[in-house]
Order: structure tokens, then C-alpha cells, then sequence
């Protein structure tokens, strides 16, 4: 049995009960527990934060984080999900399109393909930002658009047989594919992205079905954008995190009652070892990361008082997919760059706004609030 | 005095013809400063007192809310820290901050605010070094 399993510290534990949960909140504050510091130090985080990696492929990364108070944890998913920007298909020139799809609908399909390309050109890009109304069109620039192009037109193969009814074998181009997508570099964009063109991360997404004589002939400008905006510029397919699972075996439980036991629980999660006095079946932990929290073992009356159930509440297990843009390892970094971003512009930000109130308290531009006494930074 | 009309409020210092800087008294900002001013994501909300305030954020939401909100409440000086999102389809962000009178003294609410925002890119650095640590530390495999 891990030892560091067993021994966690009470208070890092939320408890899991057939019907309720407790110890839900996080309590290192200062002035929660008496005589305790829980003031923000760090070079205690330094100490205590630890990252374990499990895997790490381009498409997918899962990793721990240990000792992170869940409103940073949570703060880092949801910058993934949100805020870190990629390059989608933005805007569809429809020069023709007589397949079955309609318009709207062929362009919101374009729109939802994850491109890739090279990741360094692919940063670089910069925004491209819309006319607000009344204001000059802004053309687009190699620096903020990429052009893509699909050409496709469906024909007949001669020479099929008249009882023929597979479509590969009686038209041409009868399926449309994300790797048909034409990459047309402008500008820079032919020496930048020479090694690496854009294209569909997947080139075996299918985007439309076409029969003889059918034809879609358009244009793409793909922009640089948000997942906030449109769910299309999300970089990640999912990114999740689950806590540590923890299963606290009280009693010893052994025979016929450990298996019963390890059924209870999903593959893996509970292991065996002899009893050290009687050298019977001995169910033990084996691997909590596994397990679900199914409170399967709750339900059953022999088991009552052998098991504690819970979930370590500062241990994330962080899952993150990647749509295919960026690798997910990338991602997870480009998400705290992007945090600590936010707070550098508000701290600017923040700093002028104490300006600008400090020079209009002098300025008098607002008497009545000087007449309140010297309040200067107080808007 | 020059009012504040004579200040350009929204074009770009750059636009900013020569002419109205000399007319600017030498106590009054610079143009260029008061172009700084403009389109600040943060303001103070009225009914500020001496320990505590309300401050508004632009453009934020829970995100950047509730990783504030766990960073001030860490400061020992902090007696009170929420934030509120006051109506979901506004992008707006309120957070407040209350001070232990005995800190009044030496601490305004902002000054709370400010380390906030330190000690939270304090906290990015140091995951950005541990998560590089640790992957680099495992290695890269290929997707399956």
C-alpha cells in the first residue's frame, strides 16, 4: 500500500459518502486556523508545487499537478478552452456550389477544420481585425490572413458497368476531403511557411459528398482568433482535470470478501497480498489513479466501516487534446504565459488608472469629490 | 486651467496635431499621457472607502475572478475578497477588496490589488519552470 496514500494529510482530503461529499473548500487562508501562516509565500509554493508527468505525445499530454489551489487549476483549463488563440477559416468566398450542402452550412464546416502549419509562422501571424461599421474596409494582409482554396467537381467514370453501385468505382472526386484544401501563400508566407504549408491537421475529415456534374469552387481566408469568440478557434479538443482518487482501507478485508471488494472497483484499482499473520487474500490499494469514484462499494452492507472513499482536493490530474495546431504540452504553457499576460497589462493598467485619478484630483476637474477630503485615488 | 475638453479623448496620440500640445499648461499631462488613459480595462467603482474598495475589470471573467480573488485572499492584510460577474452578458468583471483596519495606514485597497497581480505572474513563472522541468524530464513520445 503507498504509504503517501495513507498517511495524506486530513485536510487536503474531500470526503466521499455514499450521499453527500465533505470538506469540500479549500482552507489555507490566513486567519482560517489559528496560530497557522497561510499567507502567500513563494518560495513555499516553490516548495511545495510539484508537475509529474504521465504522457506526452504532440496530440495529447496528461500530467499532475500537485499542490495548486483549484481556482488556478481551473483558471489554466479554462484559458486552454478559451484564450489561446489559432488559426481558423474565418471567411468563405462561395464562387460556386452545387453540391447537396448548402452554403451557410459548407462554410461552418470549413470553418470547424482544425488547420496545422508551421507553429512559429502560425505565432508570429498577427489580427486581423473587422471594420467596425462606417469605418474603411481593412484589407487583409499577409501578415493577419491566409488564403486556402477548394476546387473540386465531381464526373462520371467511363466505363462502369451499368449494375455498378460503388461510387468509387462509378464517379471521380465523389467525396470531398479536408486535404484537398489549397494552401495560396502571399508575401512572406511562401519563404515562412516553405517547410511546413497549412493544412488540415486531419486530412481525412470528410466535408462534402458531390455526384456527377456537382461542383464547389471556393475561397478561404483564415484568421488568427479566440475559442471566446467562436469554439472554432478552441486549440484543444478537450482539456480536462479529475482529482486524485483516494480509497482508505480500514479494516483488513480478506478471502472470497477481497474479490468481492476489487469488484467494486474498476480494473487495477484494488490489488492483492498475503495477510502478514494468516497469509490469506488480503485486498490492498493497488492503483487509485484509475478509479472513478463510483461509490460502488458504498452500496454494500459487508463492506461498511472497511472503506473511506475520497479525493485529494489540491492533485489534478490534467488531461489536455489537442485539436492539432499546437502540441498539447505547448498549449498547457501558452495558457500560463497568457495569465500572466492578463496580469501584467491590468497591473499597467491599473497603475494609470491611480495616475489619472491622482492628476484629476489635482487638476480640480472633479471639485465635489476634493470636497470630500483628499481622496484622490478613489474614482 | 485647461478644461477637459480641450484634450483629445479618443484618437491616437500619433494623430495628435502639434498645436494642441503647446496649448497644454506645463502642469497639465501630456497629450501623450492622456492618450494612455484611454481605454483603461480598470476602474474604480464609487463608494470607495479608506480599507476597501470595489474594481472593475473589462473583458475578464471567472478566469482571471476567481485565480484574483484566491491570490488576495492569501494576503494576511485581507479581510474580505470576492468578485462578481454582474450580469453574464456584460464583459465586466467586479472585484472587492476589504482591508483589517489595522492595516488601513499603510495599505489602500489598490496596493492589495497591485500584489495580487504580482504575486499571481510570481506563481506563472515558477509553474511555467516546473511544467518545462517535468516534461522535459519525461520526454516526447509519438501519438498512436
Amino acid at each position: 500500500m503507498p504509504s503517501s496514500t495513507q498517511n495524506i494529510d486530513q485536510r487536503r482530503v474531500v470526503g466521499v459518502e455514499a450521499e453527500i461529499v465533505t470538506n469540500v473548500t479549500s482552507t489555507d487562508f490566513p486567519g482560517h486556523w489559528p496560530n497557522e501562516d497561510h499567507s502567500w509565500d513563494i518560495n513555499k509554493f516553490k516548495q511545495s508545487f510539484k508537475v509529474v508527468f504521465h504522457k506526452n505525445s504532440p496530440l495529447f499530454a496528461e500530467f499532475d499537478l500537485i499542490h495548486i489551489d483549484a481556482s488556478i487549476a481551473n483558471t489554466f483549463r479554462r484559458i486552454l478552452l478559451a484564450e489561446v488563440a489559432t488559426l481558423a477559416i474565418e471567411t468563405v468566398y462561395v464562387s460556386n456550389n452545387t453540391s447537396i450542402i448548402q452554403d451557410e452550412v459548407l462554410s461552418h464546416r470549413l470553418g470547424l477544420i482544425p488547420l496545422t502549419g508551421d507553429k512559429a509562422a502560425l505565432r508570429a501571424m498577427k489580427w486581423y481585425t473587422k471594420a467596425a461599421p462606417g469605418e474603411a474596409a481593412r484589407y487583409p494582409t499577409d501578415e493577419d490572413t491566409i488564403v486556402l482554396h477548394l476546387r473540386a467537381a465531381c464526373e462520371r467514370l467511363p466505363g462502369a458497368k451499368k449494375s455498378e453501385t460503388d461510387p468509387d468505382k462509378l464517379y471521380k472526386n465523389h467525396s470531398v476531403h479536408a486535404r484537398d484544401l489549397i494552401f495560396e501563400p502571399a508575401g512572406k508566407q511562401v519563404q515562412t511557411f516553405a517547410a511546413n504549408p497549412v493544412r488540415a491537421a486531419n486530412p481525412d475529415i470528410l466535408i462534402a459528398k458531390l455526384r456527377p456534374g456537382q461542383e464547389i469552387d471556393v475561397t478561404m481566408h483564415c484568421v488568427k482568433g479566440i475559442g471566446q469568440d467562436h469554439a472554432k478557434f478552441s486549440p484543444v479538443a478537450t482539456a480536462s482535470y479529475r482529482l486524485l482518487p483516494l480509497i482508505k482501507i480500514k479494516k483488513p478485508i480478506l478471502g472470497r470478501a477481497a474479490e468481492r471488494f476489487a469488484a467494486c472497483f474498476p480494473k487495477g484499482v484494488i490489488a492483492f497480498e498475503a495477510d502478514p499473520n494468516t497469509g490469506e487474500k488480503m485486498a490492498v490499494v493497488g492503483n487509485a489513479r484509475n478509479d472513478t469514484v463510483s461509490r460502488e462499494v458504498l452500496r454494500h452492507e459487508e463492506f461498511k466501516g472497511f472503506v473511506e472513499l475520497g479525493r485529494v482536493r489540491d492533485h489534478f490530474i490534467f488531461s489536455i487534446e489537442s485539436s492539432g495546431q499546437f502540441d498539447a504540452d505547448e498549449l498547457f504553457l501558452s495558457a500560463v504565459a497568457t495569465l500572466k499576460a492578463k496580469c501584467t497589462y491590468l497591473k499597467r493598467d491599473t497603475q494609470r488608472m491611480l495616475k489619472k485619478q491622482a492628476l484629476d484630483a489635482r487638476s480640480g476637474r472633479d471639485q465635489s469629490r476634493l470636497k470630500r477630503g483628499d481622496r484622490g485615488w478613489m474614482e | 486651467m485647461a478644461s477637459q475638453s480641450e484634450y483629445p479623448q479618443s484618437a491616437p496620440a500619433e494623430d495628435t496635431p502639434m498645436e494642441d500640445l503647446s496649448e497644454i499648461d506645463n502642469d497639465e499631462p501630456l497629450v501623450e499621457e492622456e492618450s494612455m488613459f484611454n481605454d483603461l480595462r480598470i476602474t474604480t467603482l464609487p463608494g470607495a472607502e479608506e480599507g476597501s474598495a470595489s474594481f472593475e475589470i473589462k473583458g475578464e471573467d471567472h478566469t482571471l475572478g476567481n485565480a484574483l480573488r484566491y491570490i488576495i485572499m492569501k494576503n494576511p492584510e485581507v479581510e474580505f475578497c470576492g468578485y462578481s460577474i454582474p450580469h453574464p452578458s456584460e464583459e465586466k468583471m467586479n472585484i472587492r477588496i476589504q482591508i483589517y483596519p489595522e492595516y488601513w495606514e499603510t495599505t489602500k485597497p489598490y496596493d492589495v490589488l497591485l500584489k495580487g497581480f504580482d504575486d499571481l505572474s510570481d506563481l506563472c513563472d515558477h509553474v511555467t519552470e516546473a511544467f518545462t522541468a517535468a516534461k522535459d524530464a519525461h520526454g516526447k513520445h509519438e501519438d498512436k
